[in-house]
């Protein structure tokens, strides 16, 4: 054995080791493949050898040879043998040969495993870090959720070095496998607050990857990163930090107005640019998330858009990039502000440094106007004359289309102008984006009618010339625009100078060259052609013209008909024989024109490309029912054998909607048509874009403004629209005269005292009248389309799966799998536990008081986390910089002032039947809202908890309502006072109860109470268990084993002064009733004196409210909604009440969860869903004392116990 | 996150190729020589920003580099990456370099593109940052090549 160690250290030394090997390289670079091959057979008899001294050298070496791009995994195993040499010098050598190589695909990974989880638990912290970097490079699912809890124990390492990395690596795992993500969350977020900056800069790192891809499920630690915003002076975290406020301010609009000042001062305070960068980024973002809500941050645009125009006019290239990067940034929401710098922009244009250019362009998008459009084109295209490298030019191409074509080409006055510059733009060689110009060609040409006419004059020719552009074979090239020309002179022929001269254009022989669906566009479009030469000559008379056409037809067409593409040949088939048909009608002297162009008779309109997807499904028709019964297994299994196609069919007839359907449909249309106009409850809605799409605008009545065609039109060759940049020049000069003299007119008019126009004309580049009379047609959609902007995601993004409720407790499914291992050493880091206690404590169970160092443990755990827990009332709270205080208790004191709605309504609708019993339940109920008609005994109360309400209540400033009209969302609740959604459940001398209640969307029929217990007394209160008395209509979700008796315990102990929330999930049954659950929490009260028992009951209230879930909804699915009829309406009315429509509206909001679809002026409607899906209407009218509730609803029950309950509300205002 | 970190010099020649996505060897030697002809086309005062790497990534990713006397280092990254942080960042290892090989020259990087990468190690790991901090990252590669060295001892 000893000999064999000597022996294998003298092979070494004769070995080539990586040097020897680099050096090689370099001495053979005529025949360096033939030398590295033989290299290769070396290393394969090297690692043959059992030394693994020399094992590792030779996985060195590999190393190196895959930098250079050979290809290793053959030594896959051997540099597993490598990993799992004892010593950290091969160890690591294996480990970077795996990091470089292997990958999900390599099957040997699996053997790693054990040995990777062994050197996680090694006692040396470099045999662990190198296991863990390498592992952050290959690890894959298995490897993740093998190996999750082994490295979800390393966070809590000793050695900073390695928690960082483990934390770091948990990314990955999370990735891979993203069950692990809600076990291993409380430790990562603990590491936020690491003392080790390094680690916490990791867990800050993981956090913001996590939160990039799916930001709302990380609202809630905003407190948490805030506090680190404001005492890091670690500039990395900071940056990590900043960027992810961006990402979460979209979100939490209110969460933006806490971060500008903040970040204001950073950007006045720091000298890192990075830092500054981001700063301005994320308050560019706070302001885009704010733009619809409050405009007055002008200061901070103002600043932003200022530090930006000094890092552009920096000399510092860099700078002048992302400050370019950024500006395109705030030109989305605050264009003016970026225009005022169009200076400097456009300087950018000429920039040596492509970079910058590009950047350039993208800010050109936002600074075109109707009056510099044309200029600012003319200089792209000097840009696209110079360009070098086909990237830069297809940029520039695109940009221009972009530029011209933006908001419904909203910028072009002169089309004659942009289709000269798209013909220009096919002279470009080599571009890619010859689909794009097409496009843009059939765009204009459809929907500019004004334009057709020069349109298809330049599209013949083009196809005249159409040899110079068809020489491009490349995809997507230039001769793509082939098809738009082809289409054009096709579809609009009757605009055709020359039609014949087309025609013969169109079936040249070059023509065969083109791709398959460019030839098969010209043959269907010849056919049109042809139709409309025949009906010409038919109707000058002339018959031999007519058959000459013909016979040109059928001589070409064959050439067609020949063509490997099988649409092509198709076509070409079926028309030749058409074509030959009319040849002998023709020779009987048969007039056939009219029948040939009746076959393209009518106009093809634009569709829009959603138009598909938005045809609502009409309802009763249910995509996923079975029309015929399925036969059952058994028999379809004895007919296998006979019926093949059987099968099939039967499978079909699922997706197949029956005819008698599209009747119904049509019929159903037309009466929900004629319902929508005599319905007045149907409010017609302002137009919304989406409404536009409906009023295509007549063709008839818009008068079409003869072009002048003065222009000569043809210039082949010769860039022309530079004329037009001269042309519109002297037009607007022209304008501008005559609108002086009008106005001047006008002036002598308006002395008299009559105001006529409220705008008078300026010289505004809005005013410059358009050229043609341009109606662009809409794009059509189908009627009733549902707006939806969703955009689908993509399915196979690997960052979804990782969108998952951080909040919500952890069941117990969602323990990390723990290896059992043979191996005892596996287990020897005595944190190893810890997870388990974690998972444990998190969940109710009835063991809790065995280990009272876990629940110390535990205790800690959630104080902590409680900080972060009530984001709402962090973001309400004013002064920014203070550290989220313990939220809990101070809440409950706003609900006892106001928040006791809900609950109280409903107690009006009950107390007759419950009379005296109020009474005797004593304290929890104290706080009841005052009556109309009172009984006597209860008036001091009353008109304590009434004074207390005016004070707390009023609003500020309580204006009156704005005219303008608001949509979807919850009208701006600023101007109310801070309200809470808790309402005080029970309390006496320990223990104070808050609850609320939540419906949750995902579960039917299951609503969340959340307990927020606060602990008044100098006791400990623990061994708290809830037990509620189940009714027949609503139960609590228990832990599994547990009886309807048995208490629920409350998973934490309360020390003095602290308060907690826990939440327990109720199943209703039916919600269209208000209930009560009679319940009981049972505690120890310990202090020094001793223990002692008690009890508090209370009494839970479902209220109606309870179950709607504020869910927005657009005006339109709104109207259709209330014109399906099957809605059961009800109201009620309100008199006396002084608070403004604003504020009303918001408290119908906050306290029945609605939300406004529309409102004009003192009227609005609403809408809201119950956790059961019944759909919730509201009409909500104020007069001048009174308020009037309309509802609508699928269930009436349901409708008048809301409208109660709402009443009651109301009735406090 | 830090999708791949690429070394070469003037020639093109990759001196240290880190990919953190997996690609095949023979993509990874496209993207080195697609990069490698993006960036040489680059004047030295011009923006170490680039976009339109065609063969990573995507929209998304860009490329951030610095030029040393014969090598190029560069990042390819996302958005979530600072780009100023970046380009401190390749300072960082630039300057760790130097530390770890007093003076660094390309050639320390030819011969020794195992030591590289375990300093790389120790900035960035799996894509994504690690440690900014020279100093730290020193002592621990220093603290490892102590270890190593025991080891060599102890067999020696």
């Amino acid at each position: 054995m000893a000999l064999k160690m000597v022996k294998g250290s003298i092979d070494r030394m004769f070995d080539k080791n990586l040097q020897d090997l680099v050096r090689g390289i370099r001495n053979h670079k005529e025949d360096e493949a033939k030398y590295i091959s033989q290299c290769i057979d070396e290393i394969k008899q090297e690692l043959k050898q059992d030394n693994i001294a020399v094992k590792a050298n030779a996985v060195c070496k590999l190393t190196y040879l895959q930098m250079l791009g050979y290809d290793i995994s053959w030594a896959a195993f051997n540099i597993i043998e490598v990993m799992s040499a004892s010593k950290f010098t091969f160890k690591r050598i294996g480990y970077l040969a795996a990091s470089q190589s292997f990958h999900e695909g390599t099957d040997v990974i699996m053997l790693t495993t054990n040995q990777i989880r062994k050197d996680l638990s090694s006692p040396s912290q470099y045999d662990t870090g190198v296991a863990l970097t390498g592992l952050s490079c290959f690890v894959t699912p298995d490897l993740a959720r093998d190996l999750a809890n082994d490295i979800m124990t390393l966070m809590s390492h000793t050695k900073p070095y390695i928690r960082k990395k483990a934390v770091l690596i948990m990314y990955k795992v999370f990735l891979k496998y993203p069950e692990s993500l809600r076990p291993a969350f409380p430790r990562l977020k603990e590491k936020l607050e690491d003392p080790d900056p390094g680690v916490q800069s990791a867990a800050v790192n993981v956090i913001c990857e996590l939160a990039r891809r799916n930001p709302k499920n990380y609202l809630s630690l905003a407190p948490l990163f805030f506090k680190l915003m404001t005492s890091s002076t670690n500039n990395w975290v900071l940056i990590k930090i900043i960027k992810l406020f961006g990402a979460l301010t979209p979100l939490e609009p209110r969460l933006g107005k806490k971060l500008i000042e903040p970040l204001t001062n950073l950007i006045h305070s720091t000298s890192a640019m990075s830092l500054l960068y981001e700063c301005v980024n994320t308050v560019i973002a706070v302001l885009i998330s704010l733009s619809s809500g409050m405009p007055n941050h002008s200061a901070s645009i103002q600043l932003c858009v200022q530090k930006l125009r000094i890092l552009i006019e920096d000399s510092d290239q860099n700078l002048k990039y992302l400050g370019l990067l950024a500006m395109s940034k705030i030109l989305k929401t605050h264009p003016k502000s970026v225009q005022s710098h169009k200076d400097l922009i456009l300087q950018c244009l000429d920039d040596k440094d492509e970079s910058i250019r590009l950047r350039a362009l993208d800010l050109l998008y936002g600074m075109v106007s109707k009056k510099n459009l044309m200029e600012i084109v003319k200089k792209l295209m000097t840009h696209v004359d110079k360009a070098e490298g086909t990237t830069y030019r297809d940029e520039l191409l695109t940009k221009i289309i972009d530029i011209c074509s933006q908001s419904n080409y909203q910028y072009i006055t002169n089309f004659e102008w942009y289709i000269s510059i798209l013909v220009e733009l096919t002279r470009l060689e080599g571009t890619r984006h010859g689909h794009l110009i097409a496009a843009q060609m059939l765009d204009v040409a459809i929907r500019v009618k004004a334009i057709r006419k020069f349109a298809v004059s330049q599209m013949s020719a083009l196809l005249d010339s159409a040899h110079l552009l068809a020489s491009s074979t490349q995809r997507n090239g230039i001769c793509e625009v082939l098809y738009a020309a082809a289409w054009i002179c096709g579809e609009f022929s009757e605009h055709l100078q020359e039609p014949h001269h087309t025609l013969e254009a169109m079936l040249r022989p070059r023509v065969t060259t083109l791709p398959g669906h460019i030839q098969a566009v010209y043959v269907q479009n010849v056919v049109k052609l042809y139709a409309s030469i025949l009906q010409q000559k038919e109707q000058a008379g002339e018959a031999e013209g007519a058959q000459a056409v013909t016979q040109l037809m059928v001589d070409r067409l064959p050439q067609f008909v020949q063509s490997a593409d099988l649409e092509v040949q198709e076509r070409a088939s079926c028309i030749l024989q058409l074509v030959k048909h009319i040849q002998k009608l023709q020779a009987k002297d048969v007039p056939v024109a009219e029948e040939v162009s009746a076959l393209f008779a009518g106009e093809l309109n634009p569709v829009a490309p959603k138009a598909q997807k938005k045809v609502p499904v009409p309802e009763g028709l249910d995509l996923d029912a079975w029309i015929n019964e399925p036969l059952s297994d058994s028999e379809s299994e004895d007919e296998r054998p006979r019926a093949v196609f059987h099968e099939e069919e039967q499978r079909r007839p699922k997706h197949r909607p029956s005819e008698a359907d599209e009747e119904e449909l049509a019929r159903r249309r037309e009466a929900r048509k004629q319902e929508q106009a005599n319905n007045p409850f149907y409010i017609k809605s302002s137009p919304s874009p989406q409404k536009r799409y409906q009023d295509t605008p007549g063709v008839e009545h818009i008068p079409v403004v003869q072009i002048d065609l003065s222009v000569p039109l043809k210039v082949p060759g010769l860039p022309m629209s530079d004329q037009y940049v001269k042309l519109e020049e002297e037009r607007r000069h022209r304008q501008k005269l005559e609108k002086d003299k009008r106005r001047k007119k006008r002036k002598e008019k308006e002395k008299k005292g009559k105001r006529r126009h409220s705008s008078l004309p300026t010289e505004s580049d809005e005013d410059i009248a358009p050229a043609q009379q341009v109606d662009i047609v809409t794009e059509e959609m189908p009627e009733n389309a549902l707006p939806s902007d969703e955009d689908d995601k993509d399915p196979n993004d690997p960052y979804r799966a990782l969108d998952i409720d951080l909040d919500k407790p952890l069941a117990d499914s969602e323990k990390l799998p723990i290896q059992k291992h043979r191996n005892t050493e596996t287990s020897k880091s005595p944190e190893k536990d810890v997870p388990m206690v974690e998972k444990k404590s998190k969940k109710p169970k009835k063991k809790e008081k065995k280990h009272k160092e876990k629940e110390r443990d535990k205790e800690k755990r959630k104080e902590k986390e409680k900080k972060a827990e009530d984001l709402d009332f962090w973001l309400s709270t004013t002064p920014p910089p203070a550290p989220a205080p313990a939220p809990v208790p101070s809440t409950g004191e706003l609900s006892v002032n106001t928040v006791t709605t809900p609950k109280d309504e409903c107690e009006d609708a009950k107390t007759e039947a419950q009379g005296e019993e109020d009474d005797a339940e004593g304290q929890d109920q104290d706080k009841k809202s005052p009556k109309p008609k009172k009984k006597k005994h209860r008036k001091e109360k009353e008109e304590r908890t009434k004074g207390k309400k005016k004070s707390k209540k009023q609003p500020p400033g309580s204006e009156e309502a704005a005219g303008e009209p608001v949509q979807n969302g919850a009208p701006e609740e600023e101007q109310l006072p801070p309200e809470s959604s808790y309402s005080l459940l029970a309390e006496n001398s320990y223990v104070k109860m808050t609850c609320d209640i939540r419906g949750s969307l995902q579960e039917d029929s299951q609503v969340t109470v959340a307990i927020v217990l606060e602990n008044r007394s100098s006791s400990i209160l623990k061994g708290m268990e809830l037990s509620v008395l189940d009714s027949l209509n609503a139960r609590m979700a228990r832990p599994q084993g547990s009886s309807v008796h048995d208490g629920v315990p409350v998973p934490f102990q309360l020390p003095p002064g602290v308060s907690n929330e826990a939440q327990y999930v109720f199943t209703i049954q039916s919600i269209v009733m208000a209930q009560k659950l009679k319940g009981t929490l049972s505690f120890i009260a310990k202090n020094d004196e001793g223990a002692t028992h008690e009890k508090l009951d209370f009494r839970l209230h479902f209220s109606c409210s309870s179950y709607l879930i504020t869910t927005p909804c657009y005006s339109d699915a709104f109207a259709k909604l209330l014109e399906s009829g099957d809605l059961s309406m009800s109201s009620v009315k309100v008199d006396g009440i002084r608070m403004s429509f604003q504020n009303l509206l918001a408290k119908i909001c906050f306290h029945h969860h609605f939300s406004v679809v529309e409102r004009v002026d003192s009227c609005a409607s609403m809408y809201s869903r119950s956790i059961q899906g019944h759909h919730v209407c509201l009409l909500v009218k104020k007069g001048e004392n009174s308020v009037s509730v309309d509802g609508k609803c699928s269930d009436s029950t349901l409708l008048s116990n809301l409208l109660e309950e709402m009443k009651a509300t109301l009735a406090k205002c | 996150m830090i999708q791949a970190i690429l070394v070469f010099n003037n020639h093109g020649k990759p001196r240290l190729v880190r990919f953190y996505q997996r690609f095949p060897e023979e993509i990874q030697q496209q993207i080195v020589r697609e990069t490698f002809h993006l960036v040489l086309k680059r004047d030295d005062n011009i923006c170490n920003f680039l976009e339109g790497g065609s063969l990573i990534g995507g929209s998304d990713y860009k490329l951030i580099y610095r030029h040393y006397a014969t090598l190029y280092f560069v990042f390819c990254v996302d958005s979530s990456e600072s780009e100023l942080g970046i380009l401190d960042l390749i300072q960082v290892f630039v300057e760790t370099l130097d530390k770890c090989f007093e003076n660094v020259c390309e050639l320390d990087l030819i011969f020794h593109m195992d030591k590289v990468h375990y300093i790389l190690q120790e900035v960035v790991m799996g894509g994504m940052v690690l440690e900014t901090n020279m100093n730290e990252i020193v002592a621990q590669i220093e603290a490892q090549n102590r270890l190593e060295k025991s080891e060599d001892q102890v067999l020696g």
